[in-house]
């Protein structure tokens, strides 16, 4: 009790202006339109943009690590359906540090591609990313290799002298059984300046509170919310692949799509071993613009 | 020059043939098992109502409010295609999508809700 008050009190310190500007700026553009997602902060489902369409999302992460200070740290996705099998993301991080900094992270650009064209009982999705952050960044978008809270307990400017120029893969295995998606992802990141290859987990499982959908509009009717969890860790790298020496995280999820289209998710996380942080709150936020291929070609395709 | 007419006849005879079938082999797709399913909503108002709904969310931005598509890549739904597929032949496409044509699949939504969305078009044919 007496953690989260003190998280409480830093993260009135750690998230300023700035930050709160880039979590709700896409619900001051936003077009009001809808989005379906599953809740999951780190694992990825084989649920891919929809052609055409571009989603915002902010994905914050709040934590305190064992002798730092409280971090709010946000990646913002911008994220495109370039074909119905395509997808490619951009990612903008930035952290802000209680009693310390306030500082842009780095990068990303990921792509996700899906090989087969039917759905079948378990889905591939490959995923290539290149990062191009520094060691300050404190997203926990994966974790990998020999990840640990103390990564994160050091000054913003001792971390971020630490430029990090990686290549990430994953291949993403996903179905949908019975209204549930079950999702397993297997990570592997290479520093492409040095050091080993480096690799991780998440797997995940949702369901949406209730399948059919009301005939009327609601706003907190059970099928707007979907709730579930995931569980993501790292698995050593070449020199030693293992799950010990590493985080180990498991975080229940809730997710809820307003009437409106912005989608709200919310995930407490919980530690599992010694290296990792004790909990790490994350709050997401997205919303999803229709058609914006259109926008340049003289007609808004977001229906009529 | 004989030669080269047969052969220009022939390739456009090739293309003529492989575009009818693949137009018209999209229901030939569906497994007999799914084909033959049946809708459990089929008939409810209620779930006709509740597919507008799911259709205006996650359909409409591409085959537009009046489920006319806009006569290009977006195909019509008020057609005789959905009118001449069964319950369960449409079920089963939304389930699968057509990635490589644009369409996504949408063994996302829960199963009820896309025979809401089949009552739905069934009810604008």
């Amino acid at each position: 009790m007496e953690d989260t008050i003190l998280l409480s009190k830093s993260l009135k310190r750690v998230l300023r202006p700035g930050c709160w500007l880039a979590v709700w700026l896409p619900v001051l553009i936003s077009a009001g339109c809808g989005a379906q997602d599953k809740p999951y902060f780190v694992t990825y489902s084989h649920d891919l943009e929809e052609p055409g369409n571009l989603e915002i999302e902010t994905k914050t992460a709040l934590a305190t690590p064992d002798g730092g200070n409280s971090y709010g740290a946000t990646a913002m996705e911008l994220e495109y359906g370039t074909r119905a099998w395509w997808t490619t993301e951009l990612y903008l991080d930035g952290q802000a540090t209680a009693q310390d900094s306030t500082i842009f992270t780095g990068w990303r650009l990921e792509n996700r591609i899906r090989p087969l064209m039917r759905d079948h009982a378990v889905n591939p999705v490959f995923y290539v990313e290149y990062e191009n952050t520094s060691g300050a960044d404190k997203t926990i978008l994966e974790v990998t290799g020999h990840d640990g809270q103390a990564d994160l307990a050091q000054p913003n400017g001792a971390l971020r002298r630490d430029h990090q120029h990686e290549a990430e893969l994953k291949l993403i295995l996903s179905s949908n059984v019975k209204d549930w998606n079950i999702s397993e992802n297997f990570i592997s990141e290479k520093n492409l300046g040095h050091a080993p290859w480096e690799f991780g987990y998440a797997v995940g499982a949702t369901r949406p509170l209730r399948s059919a959908a009301s005939g009327r509009e609601c706003t907190f009717c059970a099928e707007k919310f979907i709730a579930g969890a995931e569980g993501y860790g790292g698995l050593g790298d070449t020199f030693a692949l293992t799950m010990r020496d590493t985080s180990h995280y498991i975080a229940p999820l809730i997710g809820w799509q307003s009437p409106k289209g912005a989608r709200l998710s919310f995930s407490p996380g919980f530690g599992l071993t010694g290296t990792s942080l004790a909990r790490v709150y994350r709050v997401g936020l997205a919303f999803e613009f229709e058609q914006v291929g259109n926008w340049f070609h003289g007609s808004h395709g977001g229906g009529e | 020059m004989m030669r080269r007419s047969m052969a220009v006849l022939l390739i456009a005879l090739s293309a003529a043939l492989a575009a009818a079938a693949v137009s018209s082999s999209r229901w030939q797709q569906v497994p007999a098992v799914d084909h033959a399913r049946s809708n459990p909503l089929a008939g409810n108002v209620e779930a006709a109502a509740a597919g507008a709904l799911v259709y205006r969310e996650h359909c409409q931005q591409c085959h537009k409010a009046d489920a006319m598509g806009d006569g290009h890549k977006r195909p019509a739904l008020r057609s005789e295609r959905i009118r001449s597929a069964s319950d369960g032949d449409i079920e089963w496409f939304l389930r699968q999508g057509d990635l490589g044509h644009g369409m996504p699949t949408w063994s996302s939504l829960p199963e009820a809700q896309r025979w809401q969305v089949v009552v739905y078009l069934r009810s604008i044919q």
